[in-house]
């Protein structure tokens, strides 16, 4: 009850204070098993991508979120865990022997979408678009190649939300969703990375002369 | 609302009513071939049903409603502009001032009447205040362009439109309790310009005036548009305190300057590489692509009363 009261109103005070546009440019919401990938330069990023999606499919798809930020506190342990289902992974890798991908894949066997960023970290560089994606998203795309990788790309979130500010500006931002794509057979990591970053970069708005 | 608040607005509902009939006729002679320019324009005056309507409630609701709607207003442009602008990270204090303090403290001022300082607030004392905010981030790139480009959305986006509420603090003798009247005849004036212009462009337009700027402004719809809309401001001299000639230079003036403001808003738009500004009002685009030519008279439009008609 509180969780999905809380929910709500997360995506309610997200549309407001963004004025959020969901453009999808190359699908449409559609209720099949999908990665999510997207740049990432706040804390809100999933938030937008979770309330562009309709209830349904909101419901089945859980943002990847690092224990490192999420696990602190006991506000963010309900929004992670209660609200948003998230599925929580060690960016430290503490534990040497256990793979850090394992939470993604159980998640995925169970039947539900992701929401991932690949970059890994946030990115808080104005002047480069995005850093280089880690391998996880490579081997989740081998792990289950039925499932479709949907680039996202959010616009001005960073803005909206900068690095260590408590209130944040009402700009305007913009979700796109782009053309999904999938690992092909015996496909490298290089090139697999290399399109996957093409796709997500293709959505972004032109750079100004 | 008195009696030519009512005969102005049931005018405005018959010529909607006009403009959606041939909305209606056009697109149904078109048929399974309608243009985009056909839909468009049913867009167009599909949101001018709402545009009204809202504008119409506020007027209703009295003064205090007018003044939040175009704070509303304000709030809506600012946001399009600033998302338009480039500004770095270390804005960020100075961005917080202009949406939370400079908006808020702008319409306040003109709630209280306080002539002297809303008309100076933003020019004056916010231009000094933002740069100030910005040195204390210790960013040194780009900087002019950076406090350049907040004073000017402010400057357009929350002093230019604020000066539309800012006639209600006017004392017109002889025009006493009427000053609604004052903001609904600045209004439509410049939107007719605007939608007459657009009509005479659509239909008899071949030169273009500034094809770099804007590809959709031509010779014939700035001529036409201007004239007839200068003439149905001099028709409504009954809703103001001008005498018909007065009204219609008037109009004239605030004409020109909204023909200006638009030209200035296309070419801000084509260096961000945009069409429009926003996307909240269906078939216009954003707030500020309605409202550019507002910007532009409002202020001229306010001084020029208060010169000549306030003792």
């Amino acid at each position: 009850m509180l969780d999905t009261v809380v929910a709500y109103s997360v995506i309610a005070s997200a549309r407001a204070i963004t004025g959020m546009r969901s453009l999808w440019l190359g699908t449409t919401p559609k209720a099949k098993q999908r990665i999510y990938y997207a740049n990432h330069a706040s804390h809100g990023d999933f938030v937008l991508i979770w309330a562009s999606l309709p209830s349904a499919l909101r419901q089945r798809t859980r943002p990847v979120a690092g224990a490192d930020y999420w696990a602190k506190g006991t506000l963010r342990r309900f929004l992670i865990g209660k609200v948003f289902r998230g599925v929580l992974i060690d960016r430290q890798r503490t534990a040497s022997d256990h793979n850090p991908l394992e939470p993604m894949l159980e998640a995925l066997a169970a039947g539900d979408s992701l929401i991932l960023f690949p970059e890994g970290t946030r990115n808080l560089d104005d002047e480069v678009k995005l850093l280089p994606f880690k391998n996880g998203i490579f081997h989740l795309a081998k792990a289950c190649p039925q499932v479709e990788l949907v680039p996202v790309w959010i616009d001005n979130l960073k803005r909206v939300m900068p690095k260590g500010q408590l209130l944040p500006l009402p700009l305007l931002c913009t979700v796109s969703f782009g053309a999904p794509l999938m690992a092909e057979q015996d496909e490298s990591k290089e090139s697999f990375l290399a399109r996957a970053v093409e796709a997500l970069q293709e959505l972004a708005p032109a750079e100004e002369a | 609302m008195d009696r030519h608040t009512l005969l102005l607005f049931a005018g405005i509902g018959s010529l909607l009513v006009l403009a959606s009939l041939v909305g209606f006729v056009l697109k149904w002679r078109a048929g399974a071939g309608s243009s985009p320019v056909i839909d468009n324009l049913n867009a167009r005056i599909k949101a001018w049903w709402l545009m009204v309507a809202v504008i119409g409630f506020a007027f209703l609701l009295g003064q205090t409603a007018v003044i939040l709607l175009f704070y509303g207003v304000s709030f809506f442009a600012l946001r399009e502009f600033i998302t338009l602008a480039p500004t770095r990270r270390s804005d960020y204090p100075a961005l917080v001032a202009a949406f939370y303090f400079v908006l808020p403290i702008q319409y306040l001022l003109i709630a209280i009447d306080w002539y002297g300082m809303f008309s100076i607030f933003v020019p004056v004392y916010v231009f000094l205040l933002l740069p100030i905010l910005a040195s204390l981030g210790g960013d040194s790139a780009r900087f002019l362009e950076r406090a350049s480009t907040v004073q000017w959305g402010l400057m357009l986006a929350v002093f230019c439109i604020s000066f539309v509420p800012a006639l209600l603090t006017l004392d017109i003798p002889g025009f006493e309790g009427r000053h609604l009247l004052l903001i609904a005849y600045l209004v439509i004036v410049v939107q007719l310009s605007d939608v007459l212009q657009y009509v005479c462009g659509k239909l008899f337009g071949k030169r273009k005036i500034a094809p770099n700027l804007s590809p959709s402004k031509t010779v014939e719809g700035f001529v036409g548009g201007i004239a007839l809309a200068s003439l149905a401001g001099a028709s409504l001299w009954w809703i103001t305190p001008f005498n018909p000639w007065q009204a219609g230079l008037v109009a004239l003036l605030i004409n020109l300057l909204g023909f200006f403001g638009g030209l200035v808003m296309s070419a801000i738009k084509r260096d961000r590489g945009v069409k429009d500004w926003g996307h909240m009002i269906e078939g216009h685009g954003g707030m500020l692509d309605r409202l550019d030519s507002v910007c532009f008279s409002a202020p001229i439009f306010f001084h020029v009363v208060r010169y000549w008609w306030v003792p």
